[in-house]
């Protein structure tokens, strides 16, 4: 079973990869909206990498709200 | 008319399959530059149907197969209106949507919708529409309305009705989120699964499948399997003109249309 460490390093993994952004220059208290430069259809796109990638289902309102990497890791690990 | 490029949409007829591609900045959508466009596509069916065995729907725009409704173009339009015009207008805009899709329901070929990205409120009642759904692995379906203080109003509930289990509705109409493809394929809204950026290719080889058939056969088989919920369509455009009456809705509407929020789409 992930550790919220290792879920929070996964969410930032595939963040990086994905949005093309350098590996190793996201933390976890970062903005997602602001380091990505993503917008809300982007943020769904970002949605259904992380619900592939776990395995889970991850409601929007589960996001809502949201903006830091460590939080929406918590979110993810509370379904795993 | 076996192609045709109009303001929202566009198709090509080749070899038995019609492709209607939904290419209307910024995500498709459905307004009146679609309606009108839809409602060209529905008027041309008489003419495509005899040479046409399948229809694949899919979108142009790299957000996904479509928004939903424009909810800008709504709110401006009511804007300008008196209560009661307002309700009068959403009922005839409804009515010659539901007429479209109605068509589209019934059509007497095949259709598939290819969807990727968004598939959401309107658009997602137009992917229900089609007899197929082939979605890839980011797609995403959701009925938002209920954040407006609306229901779903281009048939989506009568539809969702005919497929699939009740729970499975209720949890999407009353929570308003959206399901990835995997999970909706799970409980049979999506036929065919396909990897990033594939599902049309996909419909395509499903089209081609489907030409293989007898256009009597096939056109009887599906008349046969698939009722239109009328009754419920019907009611469906009523309680929704009797929501929309409510002021809490153009509030609402306001509100989406002046958002700077980051997320506006998610419920």
């Amino acid at each position: 079973m992930r550790t919220l460490e290792q879920t929070t390093q996964e969410v930032l993994d595939l963040a990086s990869k994905h949005f093309n952004v350098p590996a190793g220059s996201l933390a976890p208290e970062d903005d997602f909206f602001k380091k990505l430069g993503i917008d809300s259809l982007q943020t769904l796109e970002m949605l259904s990498r992380l619900e592939n990638h776990f395995g889970i289902e991850l409601p929007d309102y589960e996001v809502q709200g949201v903006s830091d990497f460590r939080t929406l890791a918590s979110r993810i690990q509370s379904r795993l | 008319m076996k192609s045709f490029s109009g303001k929202a949409l566009r198709w090509e007829w080749r070899e038995g399959v019609t492709e209607l591609t939904l290419d209307h900045a910024p995500a498709n959508e459905i307004g009146l530059a679609m309606l009108e466009d839809l409602e060209r596509f529905v008027a041309a069916m008489v003419s495509l149907a005899p040479d046409t065995a399948a229809c694949i729907v899919h979108s142009e725009r790299k957000h996904g197969f479509s928004a939903g409704a424009d909810l800008r173009e709504l709110y401006h339009a009511a804007a300008k209106l008196s209560e009661k015009d307002r309700v009068s207008g959403v009922r005839n805009f409804l009515e010659r949507i539901h007429a479209a899709f109605n068509a589209i329901d019934a059509a007497p070929f095949t259709t598939i919708a290819a969807v990727h990205g968004v598939c959401f409120g309107g658009g997602f009642e137009l992917a229900l529409a089609c007899d197929i759904i082939v979605a890839d692995k980011m797609a995403r379906f959701a009925f938002p309305e209920l954040r407006l203080g609306l229901i779903p109003g281009f048939g989506g509930i009568p539809r969702l009705k005919r497929d699939l289990g009740n729970a499975f509705i209720r949890d999407l109409l009353l929570t308003g989120r959206s399901i990835n493809a995997a999970r909706a394929q799970s409980v049979g809204l999506v036929a065919q699964l396909a990897a990033e950026g594939e599902a049309l290719r996909i419909a395509r080889a499903t089209a081609a499948q489907v030409v293989k058939f007898d256009g009597v056969t096939r056109a009887a088989a599906k008349k046969f399997i698939k009722p239109i919920p009328y009754e419920d369509l019907r009611r469906e455009i009523d309680i929704f003109c009797e929501l929309f009456a409510r002021p809490a809705v153009m509030a609402a509407l306001k509100k989406f249309v002046e958002s700077t929020d980051a997320m506006p789409y998610l419920p």
